[in-house]
């Protein structure tokens, strides 16, 4: 009952392994894993489905996304930067795109939604709630335990679509352009119609810049680039310094600011629109 | 005053593999313990071969400062001589006496019982991306021929007094991956090879990343085996779902600080214009690329002659250097 | 009897430890046709627990070191016990071969200028050990899995020698496996053989050593006739766990001490500037201060006791001990929390403070470890020419721990590796070289290998016969009572009379089950390598009337430098029966002796 094969694909040589052959042990359908395993995907997919959701609403809401008006150059991050309305006071002088029919929001998520999809730790974090591949270590993938069914045979990430995901380093170069435009947001957030000042959701757009950039600068391919893609780090001592106090470090805490500064861009959005659409005021601090 | 230790023989050893499954959990007296005995821990082992086998249940008496391993070596002296389980060092050095304890990838003889809820059954089951040779103990082959396919290191040449410099920082990196015991559990937990069978042939796992890694890194190293690693050593199957860094028991950073930068090393050299664009531009001299190690089997085993276990087979390639697929 | 599967090369090599795989490198690049043969899988072997480093004098952090120093400090660490010529190859050609670990891939410590960092051990003048942190056995024994690997050495994994084999003249001509998987067996056809089996601590119920340790390969030379030496000299660490029960034996580097570790009785005291003996008091510190400016200042100070050879500190622990003034399990405490920072300690002993967290619930960044002597290597073993590493079989070679007289009578920490390394190399060129010089493969008598086949069988047949787990366990509680740390001859002749019994009660063990990876069938036939081993050294003890390195007697506790200090006992099998003689130690050349009279 052995069946031998070498490599399926037949333009690669293959290991010279037997395979098929029975293993024997507790079936593999079989989850022995005692602790509550479930509860990490189930976490993770609701957040993921909660961030879309609302991501969905706020590009569809295509209004009330800047309260320039109030007096507050507060600009939604999802709609930053500031191309169909006139943001003049945040000082997107090119804006005003008023033959733009749709919310500027899908041209704009595109760039941050490319580059958090490739992200390492996101297509972690999908791979293993929504295609359930592997739902936890030690527990079978869906549709491994088939034999002939569709998701019987893995190809992992070697095949059209998902060998895109070999582009995160060029979404990279716009997230970094993106994290400049927020970083500009934030800035402009501390000017008063009367000077500089301080608001509450002045805060927030800080917060919010601050943890873009450790999610921008702490990305795996950002830590390639600098200085993890060399072989002789202390041949190249700046490269060696923000690699190992400025990328490593960040990187260690990768999902963390994954998971903040996606949160903080909610929170910023909702505080804008809040403020914008007149439901609270902002109070001023300074 | 004990209570009795016999083993309980609740799932048959014998069967097709599923025989055991979910047998039922010890019962009697000894389920609760004696007040002045000591108290009883139950244990499901597995027991069997590739063919099939089942759970079988024992009971020992609870000592202070156990790991898992000691509790399988009481079992072995006093209940089950021919219980079959690898182990060497015992103290997490070696990496031979990798299992499943509870259903998760770990060394035996770095798991206490404290860390454990003993007041339930503890099962311990044999590696299961690897297939059973008896009991615990499970055939890890499939590693040695990997590892015979990675092209060696490759110096240049040294300095002038004939021994080589290289700096503790730019060592780091590999003295990480070179902390690997080889105990393959992070082979075992990854589902690429796992789940999927078929992808044996062509997929080094997190262990031989790792050692590429260390490579691909390496101050002194020439070779260039980013082709090879994606095009023959299945890097692209990895949708680094990180499971092989959870378990493993040296706390080496494999998917972050092997795996990745072993991808991002394989955008340098397939996916990146502006990279290929700088090479043309700049002229830099490119490392040799490697290609992989023509596999002369070096492993090997008894189990795998067919001459002397009698599963002859004739399309099982590889060994001692031959391929019989002819 | 079935046909037997059988093997043809020129060089066998019995184990896959450092010795072992170094060996095989050079066979194989000697272009004789080499396999190793191991009872684990590759890269399992106890090397692995080898943590310290490997002595070398590279001159790398002190430019007046040597490879005289070197040879100095291992032959006054060996009580002057040792093979001269080995210790003197020993020290020349360490460096090389730790150079060639690094052109294979290794991946040591650094200095500042980027060569290989060296650091302080017992017993050794100078920071000579070359070292991965506290993990450097793991990084040799992966450094020449990997090269043998890339050479295309054969590997026959988790295969037992049962016994050599020898042809009509007594060389050898092959040696009977048995796979641990089938239970079948296989022959192998070899025209050298190298014994690298490593050590013998299996035998003692507490040691630092793995299961593999069963002292096959002195059991097997020793049956087909060769001669061991100075087999009562056995290595108890000083420090190994004691707590808990199941990890007590566990290794605790000696790093731990050379980084600044101290040992302490229960009443805190820094109880080793108690037993500062006379032969080392010039070079030790004899007050705290002096002591522990010496880290800092190693130039200007004296070294702090606790960094006397293994022999001194295992001795003054177990008096210590023995004084009533232990620790709460039976040892004392090696306090390294109080006296480096945490970051310090992890970053310096990584594997140490996992250890201990792991097993024992200790951090040692915080707390004192509790330590005590654990039995960890066999000075004695297999006698051998120093610099072929033949033995008087012809044909047959060892290499590693399983020889005898590198070290005499107690090896100083990071001389094994070095040892591995140097001897092995030379072990795989001069068995190469026999292999390749013989006409012809030697003849192989089938109903000799037959008869050893259903001898081993034979324990299948002992229905109801004795478990061979619990006289395992006798075994190393008579060792561990009776030939321990400090020995008598009541005590020691007691043992011999016991291994007689345990002997009688071995041979009629019975193992359940069928023959697929039978672990009570495998310890049943290591049984009796442990003892034919434990017998070796009882013998030894007995006649060995002296302390001296590893072999302390209580009845006699001085060292006797005009008889015992001038001989090696001789074990040798004769007629079924062990006898042990003494015999002259090699005399050394007065070039040699002249390093002893120089002032330091």
């Amino acid at each position: 009952m052995t069946v031998v094969e070498e490599s399926p694909r037949q333009d690669i040589p293959g290991v010279p392994v037997r395979i098929g052959q029975a293993r024997g042990g507790p079936p593999r359908s079989q989850v022995l894993r005692r602790d509550n395993w479930r509860l990490q995907p189930i976490l993770v997919a609701a957040g993921l489905l909660v961030f879309i959701g609302y991501s969905t609403w706020a590009a569809l809401r295509n209004g009330d996304f800047y309260a320039g008006h109030l007096g507050r150059d507060y600009l939604s991050p999802y709609y930053s930067p500031c191309l169909t309305h006139s943001c003049t006071t945040a000082g997107y002088v090119w804006g005003g795109w008023s033959w733009w029919r749709i919310s500027p929001a899908w041209l704009i998520l595109v760039f941050p939604g490319a580059f958090r999809t490739t992200c390492y730790y996101y297509r972690k974090s999908y791979y293993r709630s929504f295609w359930l591949s592997p739902p936890a270590c030690a527990v079978a993938d869906a549709g491994s335990t088939n034999p002939g069914g569709v998701r019987s045979r893995y190809t992992g990430e070697t095949l059209f679509p998902l060998i895109l995901q070999n582009v995160h380093r060029f979404t990279w170069y716009f997230a970094v352009i993106f994290a400049g435009i927020l970083t500009w947001d934030a800035i402009a957030a501390f000017r008063f119609p009367n000077g500089i000042g301080l608001g509450v959701g002045t805060l927030l757009f800080v917060a919010q810049a601050v943890l873009i950039w450790a999610y921008t600068l702490g990305c795996h391919a950002c830590r390639h680039l600098c200085g993890g893609g060399l072989k002789r780090l202390s041949k190249a001592p700046v490269r060696h310094f923000f690699w190992k106090h400025v990328s490593t470090p960040l990187n260690h805490h990768h999902q963390l600011f994954a998971w903040c500064s996606l949160i903080s861009i909610m929170v910023t959005d909702l505080y804008v629109w809040l403020v914008a659409s007149g439901t609270i005021h902002d109070p001023r601090i300074i | 005053m004990s209570v009795p230790t016999e083993p309980r023989t609740a799932g048959a050893v014998a069967g097709n593999g599923t025989a055991g499954a979910g047998a039922p959990a010890p019962h009697g007296t000894s389920a609760t313990a004696d007040a002045t005995g000591p108290r009883q821990l139950h244990l499901q082992l597995w027991r069997g071969d590739a063919d099939g086998g089942g759970f079988v249940d024992y009971e020992v008496p609870a000592l202070e400062g156990e790991v898992v391993l000691d509790v399988v070596h009481r079992i072995q002296a006093e209940h089950a001589p021919d219980l079959a389980v690898r182990w060497n060092c015992k103290a997490g050095k070696c990496g031979s006496c990798s299992a499943e304890i509870n259903g998760k990838p770990r060394l035996m003889c770095m798991t206490r019982m404290s860390t454990l809820d003993t007041s339930q059954t503890i099962t311990v089951s044999p590696m299961r991306a690897f297939p059973v040779m008896r009991d615990l103990v499970t055939d890890v082959s499939y590693n040695f021929v990997v590892a015979a396919r990675i092209p060696p290191f490759t110096p240049g040449p040294p300095e002038p007094d004939g021994t080589y410099r290289m700096a503790q920082v730019d060592v780091d990196r590999g003295q990480e991956m070179r902390k690997c015991i080889e105990c393959f559990l992070c082979q075992n937990v990854c589902h690429v090879i796992r789940d999927h069978e078929d992808n044996k042939p062509h997929y080094a796992g997190p262990r031989f990343f790792a050692r590429l890694a260390e490579l691909e890194m390496h101050p002194l190293d020439t070779l260039d085996r980013r082709r090879l690693v994606s095009e023959q050593l299945g890097l692209g199957l990895c949708n680094i779902t990180k499971c092989c860094t959870e378990v493993c028991p040296e706390g080496i950073h494999i998917t972050d600080n092997a795996i990745i930068p072993l991808k991002e090393r394989v955008v340098d050299a397939r996916y990146d214009p502006v990279a290929w664009l700088g090479r043309k531009l700049l002229r830099r001299p490119r490392p040799a690329p490697a290609s992989a190690v023509a596999v002369d089997l070096p492993v090997a085993r008894g189990a795998h002659d067919p001459t002397i276990d009698g599963r002859s087979d004739p399309a099982v390639l590889g060994r001692n250097g031959r391929r019989s697929d002819g | 009897m079935a046909e037997l599967e059988t093997h043809e090369f020129d060089v066998i090599i019995v184990g896959a430890g450092g010795a072992g795989l170094r060996a095989a490198i050079e066979a194989q690049a000697t272009g004789a046709r080499t396999a190793v043969v191991c009872k684990s899988l590759l890269g399992k072997a106890h090397t692995v627990m080898a943590e310290g480093g490997v002595a070398a004098a590279l001159g790398n952090v002190w430019p007046e070191d040597n490879w005289q120093v070197h040879f100095r400090d291992t032959m006054r660490g060996g009580k002057m016990l040792n093979n001269w010529r080995m210790a003197q190859l020993h020290a020349q050609e360490a460096p090389a071969r730790v150079l060639e670990l690094e052109a294979w891939g290794a991946l040591f410590d650094r200095t500042p200028d980027g060569r290989i960092l060296q650091r302080d051990f017992g017993g050794h003048r100078y920071a000579r050990l070359a070292h991965v942190g506290d993990r450097t056995g793991l990084e040799l024994l992966r450094t020449v899995q990997q090269r043998s690997v890339g050479l295309g050495v054969q590997v026959f994994m988790e295969c037992k020698i049962v016994s050599l084999v020898l042809d009509g003249s007594g060389a050898v001509a092959g040696a009977v496996g048995l796979w641990r998987e089938t239970g079948k067996f296989v022959l192998f056809k070899a025209r050298s053989i190298v014994l690298a089996s490593g050590g013998v601590g299996k035998t003692w119920k507490f040691t630092s050593n793995s299961w593999e340790s069963t002292g096959d390969g002195h059991a097997l030379a020793l049956w087909a006739g060769a001669d061991l030496i100075d087999m009562e000299c056995v290595q108890f660490h000083p420090t190994g766990m004691v707590w808990p029960p199941s990890a007590r034996g566990i290794l605790v580097t000696e790093g731990v001490r050379g980084d600044g570790g101290v040992l302490r009785n229960a009443e805190g005291r820094r109880f080793m500037f108690d037993y500062i003996p006379a032969f080392y008091a010039k070079e030790t510190a004899d007050s705290i201060e002096e002591a522990d400016q010496w880290y800092d200042n190693k130039r200007d100070f004296r070294r702090p006791p606790e960094l006397l050879p293994r022999d001194e500190v295992a001795r003054s622990i177990n008096a210590e001990v023995k004084a009533g003034r232990g620790s709460p399990h039976g040892g004392v405490f090696l306090d390294i929390a109080s006296r480096r920072s945490a970051d310090d300690i992890r970053r310096r002993l990584p594997s140490m403070y996992h250890q201990f967290k792991e097993l024992a619930d200790v951090d040692i960044t915080a707390d004192p470890m509790e330590v005590g002597p654990t039995c960890h290597y066999i000075m004695g073993g297999v006698r051998v020419d120093a610099d072929t590493q033949a033995t008087n079989v012809p044909g047959l070679f060892a290499a590693g721990e399983v020889a005898g007289g590198m070290h005499g009578s107690n090896r100083l920490g990071g001389n094994s590796l070095s040892d591995l390394l140097v001897f092995g190399r030379r072990a795989g060129q001069y068995a190469a070289e026999h292999a390749l010089g013989l006409s012809a493969q030697p003849a192989v008598d089938l109903a000799g290998v037959d008869a050893v086949v259903a001898d081993a069988l034979s324990f299948f047949d002992h229905d109801g016969g004795e478990n061979p787990y619990s006289v395992h366990q006798d075994l190393q509680d008579t060792m561990q009572s009776l030939v321990g740390i400090v020995r008598t001859e009541s005590e020691l002749v007691e043992a011999d009379r016991r291994l007689g019994d345990l002997e009688a009660r071995a041979a009629k063990v019975g193992v359940e089950g069928h023959r697929q990876f039978n672990p009570g069938w495998h310890l049943a036939l290591d049984l009796r390598s442990m003892l034919a081993v434990a017998r070796c050294t009882t013998l030894g003890a007995i006649e060995r009337k002296e302390s001296r390195g590893g072999h302390t007697r209580d009845d006699f506790p001085a060292a006797d430098p005009d008889h015992f200090g001038k001989v090696n006992m001789v074990t040798r099998r004769a007629d079924g029966a062990v006898t042990v003689h003494e015999e002259p130690l090699p005399q050394m050349p007065p070039e040699l002796q002249a390093l002893f009279e120089e002032a330091h």
